[in-house]
């Protein structure tokens, strides 16, 4: 098969964050600020990748702006015309800093708001006053002529706030609105008898967003994450394996997704070890699902086999134990049914450096 | 977020917002558009289009150059165009100053 060249490129500077959701997309075990990269290695990486054809970069963590060299590492990409983007908790973004991000070239900004209250912000992410710093960067953001995307992370304990999301969105004059339902890997998964809304709510919930989505069209865009473990089907994942994007970790490995390192069989390369365009054309870890001549049935003779590429691979894995399998999201799936049998709902266990759960 | 939706008229000067950016793409060799979590591949007509949302030019006047260009029946291009921007403008990809105002107010 063909390897077209990637276009999208996730890259997570840091996993310090001043936030402890028990959702974080982090992997369970957390890095310290000393694995993280040094600056010169970023900005080789980020060459490269332009070169390999990557035209927009999500500069996340962690919380990106926790490192100092956010500006100079925006600055080399948008001097080499690739479309910036940045993905922050905002709580520790001053006035300062975000103009001088928007004066390196920084195109696109991403606030996260875990509750469209400031109490449910608060409790989610166990940062004080989190929601008023958080309304304050939106709107400098506005101030410095940024667009504005607000990232809404739903799940059970803020579900019933998706209209008010919505408020939020308009007030604070922003472009986008990302509902995204939590997607269930690594902290979420561990959390996911008490994070996982039931289906009442999600269905109530696709409702409102299809009506405002559509009552809103022209005013806010409305991207909507939905929440796969009551579909019929599997999302196409990242638009199937190493399809157009890739995944950078703050010590420098390179991934097909960002969830990927979950699947314990698979060995990732390291860029500061190896050329980026080796690892996505060459890598073991990259061509292991690309495509869709390792379909397993009942996929290889499905005719959505090229609508979802057969689902998620670290969701596979997770509920199947096998990343090569079928994803259980599928009705097809033997292993369908398994997907509502969570156990019971405890303590959510939130994410902190250096305290990794070790029995997950 | 705009306080109403924008409607594409055949007088109104359309541009694309600051954010969102056409490109050559050298590598793969066609035109694309880069704009907030999303990369576009506009054909060549829409590219062409696109490249003439300046904030100056009103969409008759560019409806008129493709006829002539596409010896095309003018109505039918400018329905047409009329249509692709007001799916863009749907997805706040496309600004346009009205068209009452004079030529050459743009900020």
């Amino acid at each position: 098969m063909t390897i077209q060249p990637p276009l999208g490129m996730l890259v997570e500077l840091t996993h310090r964050c001043p936030l402890q959701c028990g959702y974080c997309s982090n992997p369970l075990n957390l890095l310290k600020a000393d694995r993280e990269l040094d600056t010169a290695t970023w900005l080789s990486a980020f060459k490269q990748a332009e070169e390999l054809g990557v035209r927009q970069v999500h500069l996340s963590g962690g919380e990106p702006t926790m490192r100092p060299d956010l500006e100079e590492l925006v600055s080399c990409l948008s001097g080499r015309g690739v479309y910036t983007n940045l993905i922050t908790a905002a709580v520790t973004l001053t006035r300062e800093r975000l103009f001088a991000l928007r004066d390196a070239g920084l195109d696109h900004i991403q606030v996260s708001f875990q509750g469209a209250r400031p109490e449910t912000t608060e409790l989610v992410g166990r940062y004080r006053g989190a929601h008023e710093k958080k309304r304050a960067v939106a709107r400098w953001a506005r101030e410095a002529g940024l667009p504005l995307t607000i990232n809404a992370p739903i799940h059970r304990l803020n579900i019933e706030e998706v209209p008010e999301f919505v408020e939020l969105a308009l007030e604070l004059d922003a472009e986008r609105l990302e509902i995204a339902n939590v997607q269930y890997y690594g902290w979420a998964y561990l959390n996911r008898a008490s994070l996982l809304p039931d289906r009442e709510a999600v269905m109530r919930q696709v409702d409102y967003v299809e009506r405002t989505r559509e009552a809103l069209t022209g005013r806010l865009n409305i991207d909507f994450v939905t929440p796969d473990y009551y579909a019929d089907y599997p999302k196409p994942c990242m638009g199937g394996w190493a399809a157009d994007a890739f995944v950078l970790t703050p010590d420098g490995l390179m991934l097909p997704c960002h969830a990927a390192q979950s699947i314990t069989g698979l060995t990732f390369d390291n860029i500061a070890e190896h050329p980026l365009r080796d690892i996505w054309e060459g890598s073991d870890s990259f061509n292991r699902y690309r495509g869709t001549d390792w379909l397993p049935e009942p996929c290889q003779s499905c005719p959505r086999k090229e609508v979802d590429f057969g689902g998620c691979r670290c969701q596979a894995f997770a509920v199947t134990g096998d990343a090569g399998a079928t994803d259980p999201t599928c009705i097809h799936s033997p292993h369908h049914d398994a997907l509502h049998e969570l156990g019971s709902a405890g303590e959510i266990r939130h994410r902190a450096i250096g305290r990794a759960p070790v029995d997950a | 977020m705009r306080a109403a939706r924008l409607e594409i008229t055949p007088s109104c000067r359309p541009r694309l917002p600051r954010h969102v950016h056409l490109r050559f793409d050298a590598l793969r060799e066609k035109p694309m558009v880069l704009a907030p979590e999303k990369v576009l591949w506009p054909d060549e007509i829409s590219a062409a289009i696109l490249k003439r949302c300046d904030g100056q030019s009103p969409v008759h006047e560019v409806a008129e150059d493709f006829a002539r260009d596409y010896a095309a029946p003018c109505e039918e291009i400018e329905a047409d165009i009329i249509a692709f921007l007001q799916d863009w403008a749907d997805r706040l990809l496309i600004e346009a100053e009205p068209g009452e105002t004079q030529t050459g107010s743009a900020p």
